[in-house]
């Protein structure tokens, strides 16, 4: 046990050295142009979230493209670093582009832990923080800043309209089920608020241990609980075996399953069949069908040959934000009130429909409810009609 | 718990335990009688998983995939023994530890640069495709029961070639005593060979054969090589046999641990480990 911890901080320290030494590479061939404005980005490129840290970093892109690749009529350039999901890194990655490399915004992360980490650093060093994924509540809530804004969404938004949406399709008694950790957590207690207020009663809440996958106990107990449907959060891989052998146990005729919109987003195919059928609440959906998401998503595919998903919306939002500040301040980022005043009011076009800043800075959006069809997220109907996070804790709320 | 509960969380266990067993047991083999601590085994698992999904996607059978991966897994031991581990055996044991580390490191780019990020799921094969029912809402997926078979197939297997066999004899003795089997004029290069590329080739078994059940994705094989770990030293470095009941008690215990204290669901197969080691300091069957 002890041996695998150590070696594994080693590896990081030399992934890390190469990186800082290919940056330094890349910093010294673009150096020439003049003063362009500089965006760090702080995503996972490897790993178990390297296709998130991706997609959100095509978004982004494509945003800032689609306004001749300037931001505020100046030229753009982006320092990259793999946040590898590690938050005991997160400290001294963003140190690296606050105080290294002096950017003037930073767009990260994707995992809660790291953004934990990354908003500690923005409230002490004042860095101008973008987060296009981690949704842990507590980002718009109690350690909420003027600096720091959230294109994504909270945990507290996924799960919260479920509850209702729930109850209406008749389900009284539901139990509940996510990993043992804050996203998953908070997810589960999001839900039980919805569903409790519109009336219902959750009859067992199950947290399984992070990141483990072995989920077959769980399942043979829920079956002997016999409840009117279950509420799950699980993503990425955890979410496909999840899926699979809730169907595979042959529990998802009797018990329906109803779950965070992440349960099946970016899944569907691993799925397969097992994922039909289920139920579950997210900021966006597939067949929108707004003239928006529509070219979003074309240019997306003619841009990287790849389906978009939400994460590339996240992304993509992120750098909409950018474009439309900057032209608002003409590229000046030294005014850094004026800055944050434009950050604060920009109104987006986004494909999952419009939205606008809480004053937590936490998006004011629809949620949809969607069921899974043929492989795809089809949106039933919406879920919540602009919902805003209840932002519990937020100095910026008075 | 009613009964039916009870048998079906026993039956969840042992299904657990022998996946487990499977894993583990190349991980002991190398580790007991080599001396090798291979860190990458993990990873080996995670290529298995990988080649599943490969070789399921052009064939479109996972039986094939089982025909095709194991010998690919086989040559991948042998090269890695041959080329690397054995300019390695005079050499401190950290030196090992450092090359297999390395070894994740390039078995996971390798893996990222050959299929990408994304998660992917392999479908059942038709002929198991279906389940059992166990209870009025409960039934078990007959693939699970034929992935047990074939691990208790493999138990057994092993059994009878480590115990009956030529081959086998030379192995618990080399475990017992290198020096001894050596000066007995044994060729120990080539038994080495043959072990590490076994144990490499149950580690991509077990990834295969995990594939359809489990979803395939970038470092999978991290939560088992820590897990394996804890197997190899329940049960005793180098037994197969510790490695067997090693693998039984964490399937039971991580099948009704979490569901009676869920509280301690995270810690509770360390704690079992701790409590083991503190009884008997060299595993059960050491």
């Amino acid at each position: 046990m002890k041996l695998t911890m150590k070696t594994k901080s080693f590896s990081h320290s030399i992934r890390q050295s190469a990186l800082a030494g290919a940056m330094a590479l890349l910093v010294a061939g673009t150096a020439q142009a003049a003063d362009p404005v500089k965006v760090g980005v702080m995503l996972p490129y490897t790993g178990t979230y390297g296709a998130l840290g991706e997609a959100i970093t095509n978004g982004m892109q494509l945003a800032i493209e689609e306004n001749g690749d300037k931001l505020g009529g100046r030229d753009v350039e982006y320092v990259t670093v793999d946040s590898e999901a590690n938050p005991g890194k997160a400290p001294q990655n963003m140190n690296r582009l606050i105080s290294g490399e002096n950017v003037d915004f930073v767009v990260g992360p994707v995992h809660s832990g790291v953004a934990m980490g990354m908003i500690k650093m923005a409230r002490q060093e004042g860095a101008i923080t973008i987060i296009p994924n981690a949704g842990l509540n507590a980002a718009t809530r109690q350690f909420c800043a003027p600096n720091i804004f959230r294109t994504s969404f909270s945990a507290w938004q996924t799960a919260y309209p479920m509850g209702k949406m729930a109850y209406e399709r008749g389900y009284r008694k539901i139990a509940t089920i996510a990993w043992n950790y804050s996203f998953g957590k908070e997810s589960l207690e999001a839900f039980e608020e919805g569903f409790k207020a519109a009336g219902g009663e959750v009859v067992k809440q199950i947290l399984t241990p992070f990141p483990k996958v072995e989920f077959q106990a769980y399942l043979t107990e829920i079956a002997s609980l016999k409840p009117d449907a279950v509420f799950a959060f699980y993503a990425g891989g955890g979410a496909v075996k999840f899926v699979k052998d809730y169907n595979a146990a042959g529990l998802k005729k009797s018990i329906p399953l109803l779950g965070s919109g992440f349960m099946t987003d970016g899944t569907l195919t691993a799925q397969g069949e097992a994922a039909e059928g289920v139920l579950t609440t997210l900021h966006y959906a597939d067949k929108l069908d707004n003239p928006k998401d529509n070219a979003f998503r074309k240019a997306y595919m003619d841009a990287y040959g790849k389906e978009a998903d939400i994460y590339a919306v996240q992304g993509y939002d992120a750098g909409q934000m950018l474009v439309q500040a900057m032209d608002v301040v003409k590229g000046n980022t030294k005014d850094r009130d004026a800055l944050i005043a434009a950050l604060e009011n920009v109104k987006i076009d986004s494909p999952r429909g419009p939205w606008h800043f809480s004053k937590a800075h936490n998006p004011v959006q629809n949620m949809y409810l969607r069921e899974v069809k043929n492989g795809q997220n089809v949106v039933v109907e919406v879920a919540a009609k602009g919902l805003e996070d209840p932002a519990t804790g937020c100095s910026m709320m008075k | 718990m009613d009964l039916a509960t009870i048998l079906i969380q026993l039956l969840n266990s042992v299904q657990y335990g022998l996946l487990l067993f499977l894993i583990s047991s190349g991980l002991t083999l190398v580790f007991g009688i080599m001396g090798v601590i291979n860190l990458a085994h993990g990873a080996m698992y995670m290529i298995g998983a990988y080649l599943a999904y490969a070789f399921v996607e052009w064939t479109g059978s996972l039986g094939v995939a089982i025909l095709l991966g194991i010998p690919v897994m086989l040559i991948v031991g042998i090269v890695i023994e041959r080329f690397l581990i054995d300019s390695l055996y005079s050499r401190d044991h950290l030196f090992q530890v450092l090359l297999t580390f390395g070894l994740i490191l390039i078995l996971n780019d390798i893996q990222s640069i050959l299929w990408g990020n994304d998660t992917h799921g392999v479908p059942i094969p038709d002929m198991l495709n279906g389940s059992i029912s166990l209870t009025d809402n409960m039934s078990y997926p007959v693939y699970r029961l034929a992935v047990s078979v074939v691990c208790l197939a493999l138990a057994i297997g092993m059994y009878w070639v480590i115990q009956k066999t030529r081959l086998g004899m030379t192995i618990r003795a080399g475990a017992s005593n290198r020096e001894m089997v050596e000066s007995l004029g044994i060729n120990v290069r080539t038994l080495f060979t043959i072990i590490f590329a076994a144990g490499v080739a149950l580690a991509g078994l077990g990834g295969i054969l995990s594939a359809p059940l489990s979803s395939v994705y970038p470092g999978m094989g991290d939560n088992v090589l820590i897990i394996c770990l804890v197997v190899v030293v329940i049960g005793g470095i180098g037994s197969i046999k510790g490695a067997f009941w090693g693998a039984m008690m964490i399937g039971l215990v991580s099948t009704f641990g979490p569901v009676l204290i869920p509280s301690l669901s995270s810690v509770m197969v360390y704690l079992v480990m701790a409590l083991v080691l503190l009884v008997k300091p060299r595993g059960l069957f050491a």
